[in-house]
């Protein structure tokens, strides 16, 4: 479904990303894990536009992603959440949603899908007429998933959703991305918690410096000396 | 009733700054520039309309209309040739080519229209004969264009608040003030949303340049380049990046300018308007409507 082939990319003379490629199965939920400055985030910017890479080609069904302008790829049905969930602060809860659904024009199935979306996240109902800034940290998790989903994509794009949220609250943003998945939604996901990624994962992909060391079946992983010793504690 | 008057004269010439202001602010808001060549648009709007109700004797509403128009589009230009191709330039380089962009308007107003003043004939006509309101026996006068510049004032603020909260593309700006990048992923072409900005300020500068010089009726090529930098102060006065900043701070900026002409000193005036920023800055730095910009980790 996605595929990105020897992609680079450079930060001025800093070379961010070597030759990375992977790729996301329909149906999939695809862990990427790495420490902090190994490239996820960049990798992801790459991937819905909002960088250009040097070299590399990045697909997405038939789109070439890397000719597409970044804000006609959610219309291909690929949502990004980005790292720190850049909610619109100043805009409601509300407000947020219907961002989300910018691109679409069609009223009834947006009254369905943020029907859904609140199915899935009761709390943002709650709290719709507040201004997203207000939120707390895993509440505007919940708002930056549920903005995405408005656009009714078949893949997501998950940038580090359980960055600074509390273990409870992380384990809640994971049994939601797996529901999403149940749902049919594809899922790319960006984390430095290896071991809860890596555990609702199919597959996964561990990012070092910019390279891809070590991919392949995500229980795998989990059991790898390696990956346990870098990046699981042991 | 003196004071009256003062007071009605200070909001009048505080609604034309209101308006520009809000230009300067809406850009600002979005494009995170300041576009010091939008006071220049203002002179250009006022040459359209000056031309197309006296020369070519279009009947005024159809002159500022017109004047809206070719604005709007100049206003796009501007913004696609001189800024967009700097978007990722340093802050300087940008602000550099806005005061030069206001030098090449004033230039070629100059050019084209020569420095020799034009005597602007007010685009608000006369009832019965009277240019103005008589009120309390006569004891107060209030010229129509006064009123009118009032009016006109409200109005485009009621609309512009609509439009940000109410409307789609409305909602989609404040969405691109916010976090350009977040809002691309949303699907939202911030190229267009800039070019919209653009275009809404310099259609209102029109406006302005219109109502300007309906009440000081001498056109030259840099008469928007003062109103500018006061309806520039205005906006940070008020709290740039706000639309009700823009009105409130363009509104107290004109009562105290005439205020300060009328009780102290007519020389004086433009330094107490400056004095009266550089203090609301020392005192609240974001103006007074301005948001804190709190960074989220």
């Amino acid at each position: 479904m996605l595929r990105v082939d020897n992609l680079n990319v450079y930060y001025g003379m800093i070379h961010a990303i070597k030759d990375i490629s992977l790729e996301v199965n329909k149906g999939e939920i695809v862990s990427l894990v790495g420490a902090n400055g190994a490239g996820k985030t960049t990798t992801l910017h790459a991937i819905s536009g909002l960088l250009k890479p040097r070299s590399g080609s990045a697909t997405y069904l038939q789109h070439n992603l890397l000719t597409t302008p970044a804000h006609k790829i959610v219309e291909c049905g690929l949502s990004h959440v980005p790292e720190g969930r850049r909610v619109f602060s100043q805009m409601t809860v509300m407000e947020n949603l219907e961002m989300g659904a910018y691109i679409s024009k069609d009223k009834a199935r947006n009254q369905k899908i943020l029907a859904n979306v609140f199915e899935h996240f009761p709390r943002l109902e709650e709290r719709k007429r507040q201004l997203a800034g207000t939120l707390s940290g895993g509440e505007q998790q919940m708002l930056a998933i549920g903005r995405a989903m408005m656009a009714n994509p078949d893949m997501l794009l998950l940038d580090e959703p359980s960055m600074g949220l509390s273990p409870l609250l992380v384990k809640e943003i994971f049994k939601i991305i797996k529901e999403l998945n149940d749902d049919g939604i594809t899922i790319l996901l960006v984390e430095q918690n290896a071991k809860q990624a890596l555990s609702i994962a199919h597959r996964g992909y561990v990012l070092e410096t910019g390279k891809i060391v070590l991919s392949g079946n995500a229980a795998e992983l989990l059991e790898n000396d390696a990956v346990k010793k870098a990046y699981l504690g042991g | 009733m003196e004071f009256l008057f003062n007071l009605i004269s200070g909001i009048s010439l505080g609604s034309i700054y209101a308006i520009i202001a809000l230009g300067y602010t809406m850009v600002y808001g979005i494009a995170k520039m300041l576009n010091f060549a939008h006071g220049d648009v203002i002179m250009v709007g006022a040459y359209i309309c000056f031309f197309a109700t006296m020369r070519f004797g279009m009947p005024p509403l159809a002159g500022v209309l017109l004047s809206m128009v070719v604005c709007t589009m100049l206003g796009i230009i501007i913004e696609r040739l001189a800024y967009k191709p700097l978007r990722q330039a340093p802050a300087l380089a940008v602000l550099i080519t806005a005061i030069g962009m206001s030098y090449f308007l004033q230039n070629s107003a100059q050019l084209l229209w020569t420095s020799s003043p034009k005597v602007f004939q007010s685009v608000v006509g006369t009832i019965n004969g009277q240019t103005g309101l008589k009120l309390f026996d006569g004891a107060l006068s209030v010229s129509y264009v006064t009123i009118v510049t009032i009016i006109v004032c409200v109005i485009i603020m009621l609309a512009l608040v609509t439009f940000v909260n109410k409307t789609k593309t409305g909602k989609a700006m404040r969405a691109v003030s916010e976090d350009k990048g977040a809002a691309q992923l949303m699907g939202i072409n911030v190229n267009t949303t800039i070019s919209l900005t653009f275009a809404i300020g310099s259609a209102l500068a029109a406006v302005a340049g219109v109502l300007l010089c309906s009440a000081y009726p001498t056109l030259v090529p840099t008469t928007g380049a003062m109103p500018g930098i006061k309806a520039f102060t205005a906006a940070v006065f008020g709290g740039i990046g706000s639309i009700p900043g823009a009105l409130i701070g363009g509104i107290l900026l004109g009562i105290i300018e005439i205020f300060a002409k009328a009780y102290i000193t007519t020389q004086l005036s433009d330094a107490i308007v400056f004095a009266v920023l550089i203090v609301v800055l020392l005192v609240k730095p974001t103006g007074l409507l301005g948001k804190k910009v709190s960074e989220k980790v």
